[in-house]
Parts: C-alpha cells; structure tokens; sequence
C-alpha cells in the first residue's frame, strides 16, 4: 500500500472490505436471515436477556404507576426546575431514534449499499426509542389521560391547543415522526413477511406472517409502485427527521432563558442526535452480529463506517460547543456569561466535565484505523458517546434552570429514586422490545440483501 | 380447449436467474403476448421495462396527500386563531403565519406518507387473502431466489398447449399451469 495508495471506493478496496462476505446466493441470504426467526431455537442467552429487561420494563411500569397514583411530586422536579429527567430523557431518546431513518432515508437517497443490513435494525430501534420518548412528555403532563388535550379537536370547551408554542409543535413534529418511522418499517417489512410466510414451518406462523405480508407475491406491477412509494417515503423522511430534532430544540430556543435562547441549536440538536443514534446502532450491532453470527452481513466495513459518521457528527457537536461558549461571552450579555461560567464552575461542573470527556475528548480515538477495527473497543466507545449524549441534554436543561436571572429564583435538581427508576426502566422495555423484534421479525432486510447478492455478483 | 379456460388462470414458467427472466419476458411480448405478470424476489430491473410498465400514480396520490396535508395544516391553525378562538397576545396579528409553518410542514409530510403507502397498497389491490398463482406449489419459491413468468389465460392469444410449449422453449427451470380454484 506504501507505493499509491488506491483511491477509496476501488475494487481493491471493496474486495478487502466488503459489504457483504463472500459466497452468498439469494437462497443462502434468505435461509440464514429468515432461519433466525423461523427455525432457529431460541437460546439460553435470549431468555436471560429478555427476563432481564423484562423485570426493567416492570419497573418502568411501578414506578409510572406510582406517579399516576401520587403525581409528579415523586420525582425531582421543583420550580425553578420543572423540566428534569423527563426532558432530558424524551430528548435523548428522541435523539436515539434519528439514525435509524437517517440510515433508511438518508442512506437510501444517496444510494449508500452498506446500509442494506443495518437498516432493518436500525429502523426498529428508531420506532422503540420514539415509544421510549413519547412515555415521558405523556407522564410529565402528570394526567396522562389528559394528553390528548393537545391535539386540535371540536371540544366542547371550545378550546384549541397555542399554535405558536413550539411545544405543541412538538405534538405534531413527534407524533408524525412516529407514524411516518412506522410506515416505513412495515413498508420494508412486507415482502420479508412474504418470505416468512412461505417458510414458515407451522401453520400459526404461516396464518400470522401471512396476515401480515397482506397477500404480497412480489408481482413485478407491485414492485414498480413499491419502489416508487418507498423512494417516495425516503424523500419525506429525510427532511422529516431534520425537522424534528429542529423542532425539540425550540423547546429550548424559543424560550428567553440563558443557555438555551441562541440560534445555533437547531442544527447542533440533529447533529447530536444522529451521533448518539449511530452510538446506539453500534450498542445493538455489535452484540447482534455476534450472537447470531452475522459477520458475513453486518461486516467490519459497516463498523467502520459507523464509526466515522460517529466521529464526523462528533466533531460537529464539539463545534455546536465551541460556539455555543464563544458566543455567550461575545455577546456581553452578563446573563449569558454568567451562565457560561456557572458550568465550569456551578455545581454541575462534573456534569459539564464528563460530557466534554465523553463527547469530545475520548471519541477522538475513532481516529485510528485499528482502533475503528477493534469491535470490542467501539462497543464501549458506543457506550461512552450515549451517555455523554445523556449529559449534553443533563446540563442543557438543569444548569440553565438552575441558574435563572434573579439569584432569588436559583435552585438545585436531586432526581429521586422514581426518577432513575423511570429512566434505567425505558432503557429495559426498549431492550426487551429488540429482544422480541429479532426473535419475531427479520432482522436485516431480506429482499434487499437478494438485491445486493445481484449487484455485487455482477461485479 | 374451451373448457379449460375457465379454471385456468394461466402458465407459469420458473427460472433460475434474473437475467433469464427478463429475457423470457421480452421473447414473450415479441411473441405477442400481453396479459401476463412476473414475480421476483426483489425489484429487478429491466423487467418492468420489458413489460412495458411505464410511470405509475404513486407520486400523484403522494403529491396530493401532500398538497392535503399542508393546505388542510395551515387552514386548521388560521381557522382556530383568526375565528375560531381569537386571542390578541401582546398585540400580534391573529395570523401569526410564520409561527404555523412547522405544523403546517408537519402535516404535509404526514399527508404525503399516508396517501404514498396506502396509495401504494390500494393500487397494488392489498391485502388480497388470495390469488391463483398462490395455487402453484413451487411459487414459495418466489420470495426466495427464484423468478416467475406467467401469461395470463386472458390474453387474446392464450392457448394452453401453445403457451405450455412457448414458455418450454425458454428453457425455464419449470413450467406449470396455474388454476383458478
């Protein structure tokens, strides 16, 4: 390699790192992927797994059975500090969710073939962070039954949600997000349904995988508008996903408080949301791949390639840093400096510390070509970057609540007991829906890995 | 021969590669053949150029959802607070355009998506429970990693001894008539 490197995307290359490992026929693909669910027996480590998160998920539901039952006093919250875990959670696992439609969408559109066996995946882990996120906004409300006030209906108060308040905003932004993330993954899904239903080997299988591929045959008529509605849907959803981590981030810009009131928000929120979501994709992959040897698949190419776009929207979030310190001392404004102070040296400062450690400092490892093809070194880097993610959303909203322009109004944040058990309780139930969606569901788009057989046995 | 015709729904020929198939589809309408339908496992392409398949209304439906949508977005938020539940805050306009353009981008987005995969769905006549190609017990096949032709007996020059013979000489991996019941 010394003597002319080749250029980057050459045979040479491809054929070192493929996208797909060598040797596989559009029957293999089909029969590994769909042996998974079909036939496969589920393993020991499953079980322990699923039971594990199961009991988080059980927590999750005591301890939101707790709030309905005493209200939001269980928790930390206070004034000045009304937003706490349940923001900082709801924006974190908003964020989560963006790389799956980033990859689907994005990916798609610019013709990227290594997303093929991860979008499946990735898109499933978008739909249940998205569910993850909707739980807290919904309880923060304290009267969940209630939520539906803010949707746009004939009540017969005659009232109607603020239009302009960036929070209702959000209703929308969320809840089509949600709808749109969903259609698409089921679109991807119905002609692996198809496949499932005709390998099924018991006929409850059959019946169900059956009901839901909705009597696809992969005519060649369906097909041409297949393709033309998922194009279609990638196309929406690339502006879609910009706009909604844009529109979390008015929450936060819109409102006068310091810290929070700049215009830089908007794209340093998508940025950190699809780095602590391709974070995430790397969490899942790794363990996936291994547990159900998908190495052939899920190869060291998409890993590294993972890993760059986490360290490209890295560096885009230690600039929205950068920035977001140079232009409250800029600005004079003492509110804003005082602000800027308050976490470096506020009582939050080891917050404001580890997130720069976590964020910024340690990711810039995912320099180094080995260290990029050491999996068990992005396995914890994923981890790292996740929860300094956490601590970005942590300091963004408890250190500017804390510290508002009258020292009058100052305050403290302690989260309860309630409030880690909320949190570490979604984190079980969006384990235990992954655990059930690789059990029950092809895990890597099927029919697009026959077409990546196709194309890359013509080269 | 008549008789015949009323069970059967059409032949169906197998092959092996998509290559073949989309060959067979071209020897097939150069032999005059037109009511007929290819299965695959994934989008080939050439084939539905070699069946003649051109634009389809997909984006249409997807447009007008669009178009739905947003209009039907805006006019929700100027409706509620131009007449509806007038407000005056801080002495603003009621129209207060520029705050309902999220909802309003929205509602486009939503509107699109929805009429892009139910339009999607209705065109494509889905969920159908059934449908006589599923009659053929090799077609399992076909969401695996094999490619099917089949000329539809309604096809003014459907004979189903010369169709059998015709999609034989294509040399498929299979051929087999395809019932109606």
């Amino acid at each position: 390699m010394s003597a002319g490197q080749p250029p980057l995307d050459s045979p040479e290359i491809r054929r070192l790192t493929p996208v797909l490992g060598p040797g596989h026929t559009f029957g293999s693909v089909t029969d590994k992927i769909s042996s998974i669910v079909l036939t496969r027996r589920t393993s020991f480590g499953w079980y322990v797994g699923f039971a594990l998160s199961f009991g988080f998920t059980g927590l999750m539901t005591i301890a939101i059975g707790w709030l309905v039952t005493k209200g939001v006093g269980i928790w930390g919250i206070n004034i000045p500090i009304g937003w706490g875990f349940a923001i900082v959670n709801f924006v974190w696992w908003i964020g989560i969710g963006h790389a799956g439609t980033l990859i689907s969408a994005i990916l798609f559109l610019l013709n990227q073939k290594w997303r093929t066996s991860i979008n499946r995946f990735a898109e499933a882990m978008t739909l249940f962070a998205v569910a993850c996120a909707g739980i807290f906004p919904l309880i923060h409300t304290g009267r969940p039954w209630m939520a539906f006030y803010m949707f746009p209906y004939p009540s017969t108060m005659g009232l109607w949600p603020q239009f302009r308040s960036p929070l209702i905003w959000d209703v929308f932004a969320v809840s089509t997000y949600a709808t749109v993330s969903a259609l698409f993954w089921f679109v991807g899904l119905i002609p692996d349904l198809a496949t499932l239903r005709d390998h099924a080997t018991t006929k409850t299988k059959q019946v169900i995988y059956g009901m839901l591929a909705l009597g696809w045959r992969g005519s060649v008529r369906h097909w041409h508008r297949y393709q033309s509605a998922y194009l279609l849907l990638a196309g929406l959803a690339t502006p879609l996903v910009l706009s909604v981590h844009t529109v979390v981030s008015f929450d936060f810009a819109i409102a006068i408080v310091p810290g929070w009131h700049t215009t830089i928000f908007p794209p340093y929120f998508v940025a950190g949301a699809i780095y602590s979501g391709f974070a995430m994709v790397l969490s899942i992959a790794i363990p996936l791949r291994k547990a159900y040897g998908l190495e052939d698949f899920i190869t060291m190419r998409h890993l590294d390639n993972m890993a760059k776009v986490m360290l490209a929207t890295g560096l885009i979030v230690a600039y929205g840093y950068f920035f977001e310190f140079f232009l409250s001392l800029y600005s004079g404004n003492k509110f804003d400096v005082f602000l800027v102070q308050q976490r470096v040296h506020g009582p939050y400062r080891h917050f404001y510390f580890a997130l720069i450690l976590c964020n910024i400092l340690l990711p810039q490892t995912l320099w180094s070509y080995k260290l990029r093809h050491n999996v068990a070194f992005l396995f914890v880097m994923s981890l790292i970057v996740n929860t300094g993610m956490w601590l970005e959303r942590f300091v963004i909203v408890v250190i500017s609540l804390t510290r508002d322009f009258t020292p009058s109004a100052w305050g403290r944040y302690q989260p309860t007991f309630w409030d880690w058990a909320t949190f570490t309780g979604t984190i079980g139930f969006f384990v235990m829906l992954l655990f059930l969606f690789v059990r029950v569901l092809p895990a890597i788009s099927i029919a697009e890995m026959r077409e990546l057989v196709a194309e890359t046995s013509e080269e | 021969m008549e008789q015949h015709r009323s069970h059967i729904y059409g032949v169906m020929a197998e092959f092996d590669t998509p290559e073949q198939l989309v060959h067979a589809v071209e020897k097939a309408r150069a032999a005059g053949y037109h009511r007929m339908d290819a299965y695959t496992p994934f989008p080939v392409e050439g084939v539905a150029h070699a069946l003649g398949l051109k634009r389809n209304n997909v984006p249409l439906i997807t447009l007008l959802g669009g178009l739905a949508g947003g209009l039907g977005g805006f006019y929700l938020q100027y409706w509620v607070n131009v007449s509806s539940f007038p407000e005056n805050i801080g002495g603003r306009p009621l129209n207060s355009w520029p705050a309902f353009i999220p909802v309003t981008f929205e509602m486009t987005v939503l509107g699109a998506a929805l009429c892009a995969v139910f339009g999607m769905l209705a065109l494509n006549r889905l969920p159908q429970p059934h449908h006589p190609v599923f009659n053929v017990k090799r077609f399992v096949h076909a969401t695996s990693d094999r490619f099917y032709l089949c000329i539809e007996a309604r096809d003014p020059k459907f004979h189903l001894m010369e169709t059998l013979r015709f999609l034989q000489g294509l040399q498929p991996h299979h051929v087999s008539e395809v019932t109606d019941a």
